[in-house]
C-alpha cells in the first residue's frame, strides 16, 4: 500500500515540525507519532510490493522498515524517564530531533532514489549531532564534533560513489531521468560498466562503512557513544547502523551484477570480508579494556556490525539470510540493552565498569534485565544472535574454512571479554556506601518485549518472519538480470 | 585543444580555477582570504553548471546552478564571515606545519585522482572526463585540508570545498542530478552550516579557543568522565 508507506515517512516528519513549535504534551505526541508510524510501516509491509518514483517497497527493505518502526516505538516509551533530569529545555530540543531522525531513517529505507538515500543518511547525522552534544560538557562537545566531521567526510565519499553509479547508469539506460532510480538500476544492472561500478563501490564502501562503524572508519563511534544519552544510543545502534549497511548492501547488489562477467568479480565480496573480519577482531580485542560501560557496548556494536558485514561478504543465500537475522536481532537487542544501561548508570550514579557492582543485589529487576540483554549480545543460546552466528560460521566453514576459524576465534574472545566485564557488575558485591541515586523507576517491559522477540527469533522463527527474511535473502544473493 | 568549442574552453578554464583555489585553501593561513577563496570556488562551480546547462539546453541544471551560486558563492561565505565577526577572529592566522609537505601531498593527490578516473575519462564525452578528474581531486584536497588544519572554521571550509567538488562531479558526470536530489543536498549543506555555527560557540565556550586539536579528552586511555546524565 503506497499510502501507508508515505504515512510511515510523513508522520515522523510532521511530528518533528509540530514538536519544534509546540511545547506542551511533548512526550505524548512523540509516543503517538511513533506508534502511528510503526503501524503505518506494518501495514505497508503487509501490503504488496510497490515501485514509485519517490518511494518503493520490495523484498529487501521490508524487514528493515518493520524493525526500524518497532524500535522507534519502544525507545519512545522510555524517553521521558531519561529526559527528566534535563528539564523542559532539554525535552524541547530532544523530541523534535528524535522524530526528525526517525523520519530520515524511514525515508532512507523507503526511497527509490539513490540520491535521496544519501540525503536522508546525511540528514540523520545532522539530526543526531546536537543530541550527541546534549549534555554540553566539554567531552560531549568534543564527541559531537568528531562525529560531525568524520561522518561528514565519510559520507561525502559515498556521494561521489553515488554520482559514479549515476554516471554508469547514464551510459546504460535509455532514459537518463531514471539513472538514480533503484528499480531501473536493478533492471539494467548487468549492463552497467564494470570499471565504473567497481570504483563507485569502493567509494560507497568507505562512505556508508563510516556510518556503519566498520574498522578502520569507526573512530567516531566509541566517543559518540560515551557521550550520548541512552535513548539516542538505542536509536543509533538499533536503526542507524542497520540502515547504513542496508545502503551498502544495495550498492553491492548492483556491483555484483555489473562485475559478473569480468575477471575481478569477487572483489566486492573480498572487501566486505576484510572489513568485517577487521572490525570483529579489533572490537573483540578492545572490549576487555573498556572502563566506560557505554563505550564497552559501543565496541560490541562494532563487533556485531563486523560479523554481519562478513556474512554479507560470503554472498551465499544462507549467509545472507544469517546476516539479515543478525542485523534484526542485534538491532532489537541493542536497543533494549542501551535503555537498560541508561537506567543502570542512573541508578548506580556512575558509568564506570569498575564502580557498578552488585546490580542483582541493588535492584534485582534491573539486574536481571541487564544480565539478559548482555547475554543476548554475547550470543548465548536462547537468543537469536546465537542462531545467526552459528549459521554464519557454518556457511563460512563450507566456503572459506580459514576465515571461519579466525571469525570463530574473534567471537570467542568477544564472548569471554563481555562475560568478564558484565559478571562483576551483575553478581559482584555491592559496595556498602552505594545509595540509590534516584527513586524513580523505569518501565522495563518494552525492553523485555524486545528481548523476548530476540528469543522468539532464536527458538521458534515464526513463519511470516521467516518468509520475509527468506525472500529478502534470495533477492539479495541471486544475481540481478 | 585548438578546435575546442568556446563553451568547453570555458568549462576547462573554470575547472582549472577550481583546482587552483583548492591549493589556495590549503596554503592560506589567514581566515578571511580562506573564506573568499571558498566563495570563488563555489561561484566557479556554479558557472560550470550554468555553461553545461546552456549547452545542453536543460532548464533543471540552470536552476541548480543559480541555487549553488546563491548558496555556495554568497550565502555560506557570508554566514562564515559573520561568524568570524562574532568570534572576533578576523585577524587570526594559523601556524601551518610542514607547508611544503602538505602542498606536495596535494599534488600527489591530483595525480592519484587522475589515475583513478582515467578509465572513466575515456568513456565520458570530451572535456567532461578531465572535469571528473578535477572534481575528485577537489574532494580529496578538501579532505586533506580537514586533516591538516587545526582551526575549526578552516575545517568547515574544507568540508565546503568537498561539497563543491561533489557538485562539480555530478555536473560533469551526469549533467546534474535530478532537482529533488539537488534540493535535498542543498538543504543538508545549509543545515550543516547552521549546526557548525552552533558548534563554534560550544567549542569556544568549552576550550576558550577554536583550535580543535585541544579537543582531546576522549581517548582510549582516558578514564571515565562522570557527571553526565545517563
Amino acid at each position: 500500500m503506497a499510502m501507508s508507506l508515505w504515512l510511515a515517512v510523513l508522520i515522523p516528519g510532521a511530528a518533528a515540525i509540530l514538536l519544534a513549535f509546540h511545547r506542551q504534551h511533548q512526550a505524548q505526541i512523540n509516543l503517538w507519532a511513533s506508534a502511528l508510524a510503526c503501524i503505518a510501516a506494518l501495514l505497508a509491509v503487509l501490503g504488496p510490493a510497490h515501485a514509485g518514483t519517490v518511494l518503493m517497497l520490495d523484498a529487501i527493505n521490508k524487514p528493515f522498515l518493520l524493525t526500524t518502526g518497532f524500535i522507534t516505538l519502544t525507545v519512545a516509551l522510555s524517553c521521558p524517564y531519561f529526559l527528566e533530569p534535563a528539564g523542559k529545555g532539554g525535552a524541547a530540543l530532544f523530541y523534535p530531533l528524535f522524530q526528525a531522525f526517525s523520519c530520515t531513517m524511514q525515508l532512507a529505507l523507503a526511497c527509490s532514489n539513490i540520491g535521496i538515500l544519501w540525503v536522508a543518511l546525511e540528514g540523520a547525522t545532522l539530526a543526531t549531532v546536537l543530541l550527541v552534544a546534549f549534555n554540553r560538557t566539554p567531552q560531549a562537545v568534543e564527541a559531537a564534533w568528531k562525529y560531525f566531521v568524520l561522518c561528514g567526510v565519510g559520507i561525502a565519499q559515498a556521494l561521489f560513489g553515488t554520482v559514479l553509479v549515476a554516471f554508469a547508469a547514464h551510459q546504460a539506460l535509455d532514459d537518463p531521468q531514471q539513472a538514480m532510480n533503484w528499480p531501473a538500476l536493478h533492471a539494467a544492472a548487468s549492463h552497467l560498466d564494470p570499471t565504473v561500478m567497481g570504483i563507485a563501490f569502493v567509494f560507497c564502501l568507505v562512505g556508508y562503512g563510516t556510518k556503519a562503524g566498520l574498522v578502520p572508519l569507526h573512530q567516531w563511534l566509541p566517543d559518540a557513544y560515551s557521550a550520548a544519552i541512552a535513548p539516542l544510543l538505542a536509536m543509533l545502534s538499533g536503526t542507524l547502523l542497520n540502515v547504513a549497511l542496508y545502503a551498502l548492501l544495495r550498492i553491492k547488489m548492483l556491483t555484483d551484477a555489473a562485475l559478473a562477467t569480468s575477471a575481478s568479480h569477487d572483489i566486492p565480496n573480498m572487501l566486505l570480508l576484510a572489513f568485517g573480519l577487521a572490525s570483529t577482531l579489533l572490537a573483540a580485542l578492545l572490549l576487555l579494556r573498556q572502563r566506560d560501560i557505554k563505550r564497552l557496548f559501543g565496541y560490541s556494536s562494532i563487533e556485531h556490525m563486523g560479523i554481519a558485514t562478513f556474512a554479507l561478504g560470503l554472498g551465499t543465500p544462507l549467509a545472507t539470510f544469517a546476516a539479515l537475522l543478525h542485523l534484526l536481532c542485534h538491532g532489537l537487542g541493542k536497543a533494549a540493552l542501551f535503555i537498560i544501561v541508561g537506567a543502570v548508570t542512573r541508578k548506580a550514579g556512575s558509568r564506570s565498569t569498575e564502580r557498578i557492582r552488585g546490580l542483582l543485589h541493588l535492584d534485582p529487576r534491573l539486574g536481571w534485565a541487564f544480565m539478559a540483554a548482555a547475554a543476548a549480545m554475547a550470543g548465548l543460546p536462547p537468543f537469536g544472535l546465537f542462531v545467526s552466528e552459528l549459521l554464519i560460521l557454518t556457511s563460512a566453514a563450507a566456503h572459506q574454512p580459514w576465515l571461519a576459524a579466525s571469525l570463530a576465534l574473534c567471537m570467542v574472545i568477544a564472548f569471554a571479554a563481555l562475560l568478564r566485564q558484565v559478571q562483576p557488575m551483575v553478581l559482584g558485591e555491592a559496595p556498602a556506601a552505594t545509595t540509590m541515586q534516584t527513586k524513580e523507576t523505569i518501565a522495563l517491559w518494552p525492553s523485555w518485549l524486545q528481548l523476548g522477540l530476540v528469543v522468539i527469533l532464536g527458538l521458534l522463527m515464526p513463519p511470516p518472519i521467516l518468509h520475509v527474511l527468506q525472500n529478502a535473502a534470495i533477492r539479495i544473493s541471486i544475481p540481478l538480470p | 585543444m585548438t578546435s575546442m568549442p568556446l563553451a568547453e574552453q570555458g568549462v576547462a578554464f573554470l575547472a582549472g580555477l577550481v583546482l587552483l583555489t583548492s591549493f589556495v585553501l590549503l596554503s592560506q593561513t589567514r581566515l578571511v582570504p580562506v573564506i573568499y577563496a571558498c566563495a570563488i570556488q563555489g561561484m566557479c562551480v556554479a558557472l560550470v553548471a550554468l555553461l553545461r546547462g546552456i549547452v545542453d539546453g536543460r532548464g533543471e541544471l540552470l536552476v541548480s546552478a543559480l541555487l549553488t551560486f546563491a548558496l555556495k558563492g554568497l550565502c555560506i561565505p557570508w554566514m562564515l564571515d559573520r561568524q568570524l565577526d562574532r568570534l572576533a577572529l578576523h585577524r587570526s592566522a594559523e601556524v601551518l606545519d610542514h607547508q611544503g609537505l602538505v602542498l606536495f601531498s596535494g599534488a600527489a593527490l591530483v595525480v592519484f585522482s587522475y589515475w583513478v578516473v582515467l578509465p572513466l575519462a575515456q568513456m565520458a564525452s570530451s572535456i567532461h572526463g578531465s572535469v571528473i578528474m578535477v572534481s575528485l581531486a577537489v574532494v580529496l584536497l578538501g579532505l586533506l585540508m580537514m586533516v591538516v588544519r587545526h582551526q575549526a572554521m578552516a575545517q568547515v571550509v574544507g568540508f565546503m570545498a568537498m561539497e563543491n567538488g561533489l557538485f562539480l562531479a555530478a555536473v560533469a558526470a551526469t549533467g546534474g542530478m535530478p532537482l529533488v536530489v539537488e534540493l535535498g543536498i542543498a538543504f543538508d549543506v545549509l543545515l550543516a552550516m547552521v549546526l557548525f555555527g552552533i558548534f563554534f560557540l560550544h567549542i569556544r565556550e568549552n576550550i576558550d579557543s577554536m583550535d580543535v586539536d585541544r579537543l582531546s579528552a576522549l581517548t582510549e586511555e582516558s578514564g571515565v568522565v562522570e557527571k553526565q546524565w545517563p
